[in-house]
């Protein structure tokens, strides 16, 4: 595995994972399910509002809002703001950037949090309002929102590499299984793999299940070095290696491959491990293909191989290759920006040994991505970040 | 294979009308030049002066090399579909009463790939022949179908959602007298329009040709004076909510400019029967088409207007009729805003001098009135906006575009 030329994040920790229970619809505001998370953040960190110093927050419903609203409306006074708008991509964006601000002691605590609200009409009106391409040459088509545009991508996908409905069945099904035993995801009922096939069509080839469910939610973490939380008597995971990537490949006529394809060199590179090290990984899931791609371009498997790979693998808690074990956000809800953080939060659990129900036994080190922004023809934004438990 | 459209049953009186309900409708400015060329029927991208590369969807900078000079120009029409979809469960309203709906993503022979409408008959992997299509909200989307004539192919469903075939709809020509009406209603008997309501004034009184459109089939005589609002209002009360396409035929050309002529009756007359004759017809028929826009297969889908292409720029020689006609024009775009939530859409049709008495001085070309009637439907088969029916409008059309003073100076000399 060739090395990487960047200098690697000097004793930089992830701590104090936040997950504010979702809701299918709720009639509060945005700016209340961040508050809430960062009211759990000062309370699993034992600190109070005037010691965060930096604040990064994404969100998609905060109205006329950004970053320095939320400061005065949460009495944050913070020397380092960031607003990522990067959807699925924007908890590894947050992270990388909260981690060189923090090593440079631009800051020394600093919140990351995403939150969103869903009300009955929060989600079109949403698609209306996503993107100028997207109004220009897409919307108008019908294909508003992901599904549309995600099945011509999973359509292209699925014939080019020999895909069948099967084989991303079992990854929805595995990681409903996983679902079960979190007590926050939304969805309660086991899944099988006939139903998933028995699902009505949404967009071919997305079928129901492949679907993630719209919800309100918050998630969050904060970041520091590991002095600092040495001090605060709090446990964070090392963060050991980043990537990042925007509008990747844009020669491809159509997307078969995501921007970590371009960058997984520098990621394993840069934290000094292979894929095989990983204990789990939570790849962002806003459909079983997207995470069959990851398998792929995060060097799980060859391209095209992600068929056979899902085959033979257990993607469940406690099987071979766990995967998306809070269920991810097909199970437990896509609480919109929040669905960026869903398996960050739930990696700095496995590594912390916290995760509870959904514990991987011996989880150390693990690796979570992100993926985001269907600006006009395919997802534009990608990263991944790999997480160690203190023992590693 | 495409399902051959059925001929709608009479309606069921007590059912209840289907409001029309309109796709998104929000464009970025720059995306209107895509709205100008679907307008007109012309499949125009943007294209780089400087490195030559056409780009889709509209941009600011080139993509390629980040020149602004952007400019839409017609490109191949051909095209590669490399995956499809179809839309079970569309998120916006106007699909999903409309769903199934498929769309596909294409691979221009230009260049760029272009998520479209797809045709019935084009499917995944087929070769397909491009169009940028006026949608029923009134804004430019593409359409991509095949290359080569298939059966029943206009009865698409969802192409027939970008056009205003008259297949099976009831049209209403609102003066019969003129042989441009009397082309009109043959162009419409021949694309398959089920009624042809044909508008007579002062039905006493013979005109030329009226034995053989008395003895059309699926023709029906109907006493309308447009430059009498009494009149025009009975008509629609009568009718209204039966009128798919309304043409407005009303004409009344008469030469002369400005101080040659002495008195205002002929301006006056003018103006009533063409300026107040379009008001009356659309304040008449205009609020219940807006109502049946997504009335079935003969919902209430255009109005169209023959105007003069010196509504663009006066022509001195016949200078208040220029005049008169760019009232109509104006007028025309108000009522195309006032239809669209109905999705009902306006097209004009513009002519240069016609072949007919009141143009007899002027030298050649001149159109004939059967040409225009035939460049009538097909823009209404094409769902065009603006239509250039022959040689003179076609080229003041294209001089306007060029330079308007110079069009305005050489039309007076």
């Amino acid at each position: 595995m060739p090395g990487s030329l960047r200098r690697p994040y000097d004793r930089i920790v992830v701590a104090a994972p936040v997950t504010i229970p979702y809701a299918r619809y709720s009639i509060k505001s945005a700016h209340w399910w961040i508050g809430r998370a960062l009211k759990a953040l000062t309370e699993a960190a034992g600190i109070t509002v005037r010691d965060i110093d930096g604040f990064c927050v994404s969100s998609f419903t905060l109205g006329m809002d950004t970053g320095i609203g939320l400061t005065q409306h949460f009495g944050l006074c913070v020397r380092w703001l960031d607003h990522i708008p990067l959807g699925g991509a924007s908890a590894i964006a947050a992270l990388r950037r909260a981690a060189r601000a923090v090593e440079a002691h631009d800051a020394d605590i600093i919140a990351c949090v995403a939150g969103d609200t869903n009300h009955t009409d929060s989600f079109r009106r949403t698609l209306e309002n996503f993107s100028r391409f997207s109004s220009d040459a897409v919307y108008p088509h019908g294909a508003g929102g992901a599904n549309g545009s995600f099945a011509l991508i999973a359509r292209n996908y699925m014939r080019t590499y020999g895909v069948k409905r099967e084989d991303l069945g079992r990854i929805a099904v595995a990681q409903r299984a996983n679902a079960l035993r979190n007590p926050h995801a939304l969805m309660k009922t086991p899944l099988t793999l006939e139903q998933y096939m028995a699902a009505r069509p949404i967009a071919d080839p997305i079928h129901l299940f492949d679907c993630v469910m719209p919800c309100a939610g918050a998630e969050a973490f904060l970041v520091m070095r590991e002095e600092t939380a040495k001090a605060l008597g709090i446990t964070g995971a090392k963060l050991l290696g980043t990537i990042e990537r925007h509008n990747a490949f844009g020669n491809d006529p159509m997307q078969v491959r995501g921007g970590w394809a371009m960058d997984i060199d520098d990621l394993y590179g840069m934290a000094g491990v292979k894929p095989d090290d990983m204990d789990f990984v939570q790849t962002y899931d806003d459909y079983p293909v997207i995470s069959m791609m990851q398998f792929e371009d995060l060097g799980f498997c060859k391209k095209g191989e992600g068929a056979d790979f899902v085959r033979g693998h257990d993607l469940t808690i406690d099987g071979d290759f766990p995967h998306n074990t809070s269920g991810g956000q097909l199970s437990a809800g896509q609480a919109g920006a929040a669905g960026a953080y869903i398996g960050v939060t739930e990696a700095l659990r496995q590594v912390l040994g916290t995760a509870g129900p959904t514990q991987v036994k011996n989880a150390k080190i693990g690796l979570a991505s992100g993926f985001g922004m269907i600006n006009y023809d395919r997802g534009l934004s990608s990263g991944a970040a790999i997480l160690a438990g203190a023992a590693s | 294979m495409t399902e051959p459209l059925v001929r709608p049953r009479r309606k069921n009186p007590l059912a209840r009308t289907r409001l029309p309900t309109l796709p998104p409708q929000w464009r970025s400015r720059t995306s209107h030049e895509l709205t100008r060329a679907a307008a007109e029927g012309r499949f125009a991208l943007q294209c780089c002066v400087a490195c030559g590369h056409f780009t889709y969807p509209a941009r600011d900078a080139c993509p390629v090399c980040l020149s602004d000079e952007l400019v839409f120009k017609d490109a191949p029409r051909g095209g590669t579909v490399l995956s499809e979809t179809t839309l079970h469960i569309p998120a916006d309203v106007y699909f999903r009463e409309r769903a199934p709906w498929r769309i596909g993503l294409v691979k221009l022979d230009a260049g760029p790939t272009m998520v479209a409408h797809l045709h019935g008959d084009s499917k995944e992997g087929d070769t397909v022949r491009m169009s940028l299509q006026i949608d029923k909200a009134g804004q430019p989307v593409a359409f991509a179908q095949p290359q080569t004539e298939t059966p029943h192919m206009s009865d698409d469903k969802q192409w027939r959602e970008m056009t205003a075939d008259p297949k099976f709809r009831r049209v209403l020509v609102t003066n019969g007298r003129t042989v441009i009406g009397q082309e009109v209603v043959r162009a419409m008997k021949e694309a398959g329009a089920s009624i042809i309501f044909v508008g007579i004034a002062d039905a006493w009184k013979p005109f030329p040709g009226e034995m053989a459109l008395r003895a059309m089939d699926g023709v029906t005589i109907v006493p309308l004076n447009t430059a009498d609002e009494k009149s025009t209002f009975d008509l629609a009360a009568d009718i209204g909510a039966k009128v798919d396409i309304l043409v407005n035929t009303s004409e009344h050309i008469r030469g002369g400019g400005l101080l040659d002529r002495h008195g205002t009756s002929t301006s006056v007359d003018e103006i009533e029967r063409s300026y107040m004759a379009f008001l009356h017809l659309a304040q008449a028929f205009g609020p219940v088409m807006r109502m049946r826009g997504a009335d079935g297969v003969n919902s209430a889908v255009a109005w169209v207007n023959i105007l003069s292409v010196y509504a663009f720029a006066n022509w001195p020689q016949f200078g208040q009729y220029s005049a008169v006609q760019a009232a109509c024009l104006s007028l025309s775009q108000c009522l195309r805003a006032e239809l669209r939530p109905g999705g009902v859409r306006v097209m004009n049709v513009f002519t240069g001098p016609l072949d007919t008495e009141w143009f007899q001085t002027v030298p050649p070309p001149k159109l004939a009135p059967r040409v225009l009637a035939t460049g009538l439907v097909r823009g209404l088969k094409n769902g065009l906006e603006d239509v250039f029916v022959g040689d003179v409008a076609e080229e003041v059309h294209q001089r306007f575009a060029a330079n308007p003073k110079a069009l305005e100076r050489e039309l007076g000399q």
